[in-house]
């Protein structure tokens, strides 16, 4: 599905020491943060507010250090390309970046143009374009929305166009930055559910991402954030049901909760629980065992 | 507090956002408004401080007819907090954002100050008053957004989407704050996807779709209504998903847990229970 010759034989995204300062800001948002990203993964990073989420994403698509300027140490690589000698154009197919707040990121007058801006600018084919506008407004069920202004348009409504245009530049990355945050639990849940088949088409994913109730089932690795830095890093199950969450406050499923509750009661139930169905099932093993 | 009667608003005539809302708010309700995007949530809570004035039907406030009260006047009484803080906030630091409202609606210098040092301690924000709203993450500013409308202690404290971008922790500190104010006398009104948020903190809830009500009562019967979850679309927290799941393979547990506590409770009982 995405043919953009590349070396095999580099991550896709490599995080090399990479720190990072606002201007004007007093502390590093990002400090020696390294990283490897390998092509097929589901990457959901997560992390009190304020602890570098955002930043971290905005350096996989070039808009940090190119957009948001400040002091920078270190390197990244997008599919071997130093995003410090790029443009954030030139990193467009590579990694798209879906904003935690649409309304920044929408540029056009409507729904159709939203989605043809960016494929445009790559140079796509006109009827290639065409048929990418129509695939996304059905998939992302934008139809109603066709002729709206995105600023008349309510946040959940934006976030969905703004999802529809970056998955337009058919990116080899999607780093999606609170993508549903305005979403009703349904169209979240959708839109969950197209990156999840994505993903399974190919696509690498980096979702940031507080409600992990959601999310936790679908990545294939989870990343804890503190302070400007990667704290912990690893399979879902393992990192949800380590104390570092605990210690960061962050909000784990309420099915990996209960299960850590039991275990402390001295119930086991073998397995770590990331949904309400896999608890109730594990229940139902140390129930017949 | 906030009587409405039959409001109707349409944007520019065109789309129609409300179509015969009524319902009161108490003081002291401690209340969540819940519904699908576009239900016409955020346009409702826009009538309670004179944002938006009904094309047909009442708003009383406090006591009074809203019409007769000016933006201004009213923002005295409901506090409304932004979904989007950057709609919200322009001033260039976290402190002149909060005296701004405080000195506009005639506190003085010093009384402005001393409510802005007491509101950004309230909200973990201590340290934040000389930096710039705009240099801070998106959960950050939410908070700065809160904290100048808190400032003013309003009668009625109306959020939209107050959850959004707050992590666990800062999402249980909210709750509390709101909890506290409320014990105080304050009225306070969220609108809300977040269903565990509204299950564990709210005892009321009004249900909107397609801009009615569909649904205006006790938060856990309401939200146990599959008709109204629909409507809403509103998926079951993953507890209750969890209590439902036991209860499909043992009748025993009940498949109505809306607290962590209970759904454990029905797990170590099947566990021990053999």
């Amino acid at each position: 599905m995405f043919q953009l010759g590349r070396n095999d034989l580099l991550p896709l995204i490599e995080f090399a020491d990479f720190s990072f300062k606002y201007l004007g800001a007093d502390s590093l948002a990002l400090r020696k943060v390294s990283l490897t990203v390998e092509e097929d993964e589901y990457i959901v990073v997560t992390g009190p507010s304020g602890c570098g989420k955002t930043t971290l994403c905005r350096a996989i698509n070039g808009l940090v250090p190119h957009f948001h300027r400040g002091y920078i140490a270190g390197n990244v690589y997008v599919d071997g390309i130093n995003t410090r000698e790029s443009t954030v154009a030139q990193l467009a197919p590579h990694a798209g970046l879906v904003f935690q707040n649409p309304t920044n990121q929408l540029v056009t007058l409507n729904v159709e143009k939203e989605i043809a801006f960016g494929p445009e600018n790559l140079g796509v084919e006109p009827s290639e374009i065409r048929r990418r506008v129509e695939h996304f407004i059905d998939l992302l069920e934008l139809e109603s929305l066709r002729e709206k202004h995105p600023h008349e348009m309510s946040g959940g409504e934006q976030q969905r166009v703004a999802m529809a245009a970056t998955l337009a530049l058919q990116p080899r990355v999607l780093v999606a930055d609170e993508p549903t945050s305005n979403l009703d639990p349904k169209s979240a849940e959708k839109i969950l559910g197209i990156l999840a088949e994505f993903n399974r088409k190919g696509m690498t994913i980096v979702l940031v991402e507080h409600r992990l109730d959601l999310i936790a089932k679908d990545a294939s690795r989870v990343i804890l954030m503190d302070n400007g830095q990667i704290v912990a890093d690893g399979n879902p199950r393992e990192m949800l049901s380590s104390s570092v969450c605990a210690e960061l406050g962050i909000g784990i499923p309420k099915a990996t909760q209960i299960y850590m509750k039991l275990e402390k009661r001295g119930l086991k139930l073998g397995r770590v629980p990331l949904t309400g169905e896999e608890l109730s099932d594990l229940v139902e093993e140390a129930s017949c065992s | 507090m906030i009587i409405m009667e039959d409001v109707h608003f349409s944007y520019e005539g065109l789309y129609t956002a409300l179509r015969g809302v009524s319902f009161q708010i108490n003081q002291g309700d401690r209340l969540a408004i819940m519904g699908a995007n576009g239900a016409g949530k955020t346009t409702l809570i826009k009538h309670m401080n004179g944002l938006l004035r009904p094309m047909r039907g009442r708003v009383f406030v406090d006591g009074g007819n809203a019409s007769s009260k000016s933006v201004a006047e009213l923002s005295r009484i409901v506090g409304l907090v932004w979904q989007n803080p950057d709609h919200q906030l322009f001033l260039d630091t976290v402190e002149k954002e909060i005296i701004f409202g405080l000195r506009n609606l005639g506190f003085s210098q010093e009384d402005a100050q001393q409510r802005c040092d007491r509101t950004l301690s309230k909200l973990s924000l201590e340290g934040f008053g000389e930096r710039s709203p705009f240099s801070l993450s998106g959960g950050e500013r939410k908070r700065v957004a809160l904290a100048s409308v808190l400032a003013i202690e309003p009668l009625v404290l109306a959020l939209d989407e107050p959850t959004i971008g707050q992590d666990a922790r800062q999402k249980e500190l909210l709750a509390d704050l709101l909890k506290e104010l409320n014990e105080k006398g304050c009225t306070v009104i969220v609108v809300t996807h977040d269903i565990e948020f509204v299950v564990e903190h709210f005892p009321r809830t009004i249900a909107m779709a397609d801009g009615k009500i569909v649904a205006d009562g006790p938060t856990r019967s309401v939200l146990s209504n599959q008709q109204v979850l629909d409507l809403c679309s509103l998926t079951i927290p993953q507890l209750t998903q969890t209590a439902r799941a036991l209860h499909r393979t043992f009748p025993t547990a009940s498949e109505r847990c809306f607290l962590l506590s209970e759904v454990e409770d029905a797990i170590v009982e099947i566990l021990e229970g053999q």
